[in-house]
């Protein structure tokens, strides 16, 4: 028989044997605000989806905080004089999470894939890509058919993401399920409403600002919840933090959080000429109803009570700081009186609407706030909320007067323009069209020199903010907490985490 | 008993067929378009007729439903056009965890009701009484989701003693499934204990002052034989039946209750799958729920023989 001593001995031996191992497993656990659609780039759907990405799959260029271009797969690119072919130069030594090689072959697959999978969300925004030549291993030219300049933004986000050509093929439309990319980390397994887990990739290109083994994201719909979770050290990051919680967790020592402007936007899109129902709406009828209804409106009041001030207002398709906002049209001031005597002019005091609204408290709220303020004015609306795939449908058969309706935002103005104000776009749910507006927005997409583009979106501003089809309120805070030893965070504005440098204090 | 356990497995069947017929149609009633919502942000119109075409709904609707029920009298429930996976899969993944929460929730709701209830129709008009029944006035009158909240902010956030939510699978690890899964279980535990309290204590109360009641305590035997053995048995055929349903319901998954404490059980799966307009995973769901809840209703019919003998003749 052993004498229980004799085990003893042995017992430090094998901590110090196991030591190595136990240290440096590091987990990084992210809690969501949702359930991501399907992983494949081409199909993928959601804002979520993108936040997911950003540890899975690489893209062909990325944005920075400033929302500048910055190369990742491409480490390099050049326009032509006439801006109709993009010619990329790749990072040489990149490989796919199953082994194969990244190259200029990989990326015409990608472009292709994109282009015709079927169902893919990628094909509009890759449209005016005509052909991809394979000039050498590590440079590809993209031919346009018309010169296309938010290209580079859109090879930023999914369509620029890039997997791996072989497991694609062998996947078909199931890619999804098990994706292959070349990001920091592979996929390892999904449970549907549970978690993603995804491990470290070894060969990554930039292995050395990888500071973690595995990520866990754990989708957490309740925002109470998900920061409980982070609270009782179950998770490290939390996205969409409540903006009615952010108060209290800025004294939490043991927590960190961080706020940056979105990207996209909170507005009310108006039926101007969507539907017959345009023509009974006495804000669609007349530019003068309109103007008065965003006259009443006292956007910072909106935002206070709405987001407790976690958002920026603004009266356009980006926010007030950002390089595109068109100064020529500044966010209008409340000026009831004004808007009092717009309406008698219009022959309207009293117009009356429906206000649909999303069925979450942020746009219930915003949508009581509106009520209140425009009843000073004379109008009087009347509230209808409805689920998301309800309004989504009274939005595409134009059977509302007036909507309430976010757009998460693009890195490139055009994202958040073109499909909402250029004729017949698939967003256009006010209906607008307008032949000049038309013009020039497709101008502002064959240039490339921000300055002359900028003019341009002046002269856009000036038009569309005049008919309104959209009344912007305000963009929202990107809200994040996370623990405090947690370091390496970047707040890009596009509101994805970059897992990229992230690092754990001991 | 023979005879009637045949009759009632006959009309599972045409049940059945009528419950898939009802779920296929009223999903059809809902607004929205399943390819529209699908398409996403973006709503490419090609992708928008391209979803339509893949999801059969351009399709009349006895097509549509001939092919669903053809599948899954192949097995095949069909696949979630939001996740790619199919309906199977995902219900044999989500079952497992709807079924521990729901046993946990049972045993946690059994544990305390028919005791209590007991104690409160014996003891009636005394503290116990009082006690018991104020117990269930809490247990029924407060929310599940707000119980659910508070207990994470205690236990979770403040002592540290269980993880806020989440899931571990019991062939993983046992001891970080049951602490996963206890806050959970008796939230839902605690509303049923208290219906199931008030009514042993309505049925104790209505047995106890029966005669054959008297006649056994004449016999002279003690008062926990006469409660335990005679008294119990004849008042356990309504709470079986209560027991039963409730049962049924925690199988079709605790909607929010798994929201709070992120559970990934069936609750979940079907109410993003309405939202999202995924039909396959909707009808899939409800079928497999439909059916507990019938073959629960057979057991618990079942169940009654067992308590009582005079069914049997």
């Amino acid at each position: 028989m052993t004498h229980p001593m004799t085990r003893c001995r042995w017992i430090p031996a094998l901590l110090l044997a196991a030591l190595p191992v136990l240290t440096p497993a590091q987990t990084l656990r992210v809690g969501l605000a949702e359930d991501p659609d399907v992983l494949d780039p081409s199909l993928s759907r959601s804002f979520v989806g993108r936040v997911v990405f950003s540890a899975l799959c690489d893209k062909l260029f990325d944005v920075d905080e400033k929302l500048a271009i910055q190369p990742q797969l491409a480490s390099a690119y050049e326009w032509s004089a006439d801006s109709k072919t993009l010619t990329l130069k790749l990072r040489p030594g990149v490989t796919f999470h199953d082994g194969e090689k990244f190259d200029a072959a990989a990326v015409k697959f990608n472009i292709e894939r994109h282009k015709t999978l079927p169902g893919s969300n990628r094909r509009g925004e890759l449209a005016p890509v005509a052909t991809v030549d394979v000039v050498d291993p590590l440079t590809v030219r993209l031919n346009l058919s018309a010169p296309f300049s938010p290209l580079l933004a859109q090879l930023a986000d999914r369509a620029g993401m890039m997997v791996s050509p072989k497991a694609a093929q062998a996947a078909g439309d199931k890619f999804g399920t098990k994706p292959v990319c070349s990001g920091p980390f592979r996929f390892v397994e999904r449970v549907a409403q549970d978690r993603m887990v995804f491990e470290r990739y070894p060969q990554y290109w930039n292995k050395d600002a990888i500071h973690f083994d595995k990520i866990v994201y754990t989708p957490i719909p309740d925002a109470t919840v998900r920061l409980a979770n982070l609270k009782s050290g179950q998770l490290d990051f939390i996205e969409r933090v409540a903006s009615s919680d952010i108060e209290k967790l800025q004294s939490d020592k043991k927590l960190k959080t961080s706020r940056i402007t979105e990207i996209g936007y909170q507005g009310i899109t108006i039926n101007l000429a969507k539907s017959d129902k345009a023509k009974q709406n006495p804000l669609g009828r007349d530019a003068r109803v309109r103007e008065a209804f965003e006259l009443s409106l006292d956007r910072q009041g909106i935002a206070q009570v709405v987001m407790d001030n976690e958002a920026t207002v603004g009266n356009q398709w980006v926010a007030p700081g950002n390089a595109w906002y068109a100064k020529n049209v500044p966010v209008p001031k409340r000026d009831v009186a004004r808007a009092k005597a717009l309406l008698k002019e219009a022959g309207v005091p009293n117009p009356s609407f429906t206000l649909v609204t999303p069925t979450t408290s942020d746009a219930q709220r915003l949508a009581l706030v509106v009520q209140a303020m425009t009843r000073e004015a004379g109008f009087d609306v009347k509230i209808q909320a409805a689920e998301f795939a309800t309004s989504l449908n009274m939005a595409d058969k134009g059977d509302f007067e007036a909507l309430v309706l976010a757009w998460s935002g693009r890195a490139d103005p055009d994202g958040n323009l073109y499909s909402f104000d250029a004729c017949k776009q698939p967003l256009n749910y006010a209906g607008y069209c307008d032949a000049e507006t038309d013009a020039l927005l497709n101008q502002s997409r064959a240039l490339r020199d921000p300055a002359e583009r900028r003019k341009l979106f002046e002269q856009v501003a000036a038009r569309v903010l005049k008919e309104r089809p959209i009344v912007y309120l305000y963009h929202r805070n990107w809200l994040w907490a996370y623990n405090a030893k947690l370091g390496g965070v970047r707040n890009v504005p596009d509101g994805l985490l970059r897992v990229t440098g992230l690092k754990l204090a001991p | 008993m023979f005879e009637y356990l045949v009759k009632r497995v006959a009309t599972l069947l045409p049940t059945l067929l009528f419950v898939s017929v009802l779920i296929f149609g009223l999903q059809q009633l809902l607004p929205g378009d399943p390819a529209k919502i699908l398409a996403g942000e973006d709503q490419d119109p090609q992708v928008v007729a391209y979803l339509r075409a893949r999801l059969h709904l351009d399709e009349p609707l006895p097509i549509r439903y001939a092919r669903w029920v053809g599948g899954v009298l192949q097995g095949d429930l069909g696949e979630s056009v939001r996740s790619q996976q199919p309906v199977t899969g995902l219900i044999l993944q989500k079952l497992p965890v709807t079924v521990e929460l729901a046993l946990l929730a049972m045993a946690i709701a059994l544990a305390i009701g028919i005791p209590s209830g007991i104690v409160s129709a014996v003891g009636r008009g005394t503290a116990w009484d009082w006690a018991a029944n104020a117990f269930a006035l809490w247990g029924i009158s407060t929310p599940n989701f707000w119980l659910g909240i508070l207990m994470i902010l205690l236990f979770s956030v403040q002592l540290g003693w269980l993880p806020a939510s989440g899931y571990v699978s019991p062939f993983e690890d046992l001891g970080a499934n049951l602490a996963a899964m206890i806050m959970p279980a008796f939230v839902l535990g605690n509303a049923i204990a208290a219906v199931l309290m008030r009514h042993t204590r309505s049925a104790m109360l209505q047995v106890m002052s029966a005669d054959y009641v008297r006649t056994a305590r004449a016999k002279g035997l003690g008062e926990r034989t006469v409660v335990l053995k005679h008294a119990l048995r004849n008042a356990l055929t309504p709470i079986i039946t209560l027991g039963a349903l409730e049962l049924g319901t925690l199988l079709s998954g605790a909607v929010l209750t798994e929201q709070v404490f992120t559970i990934p059980g069936f609750g979940k799966l079907v109410v993003d799958a309405v939202f999202n307009r995924d039909y396959a995973v909707v009808q899939g769901v409800v079928l497999v729920t439909a059916s507990a809840y019938m073959l629960l209703n057979l057991l618990a019919d079942l169940a009654y023989f067992a308590v009582n003998p005079r069914l049997r003749r």
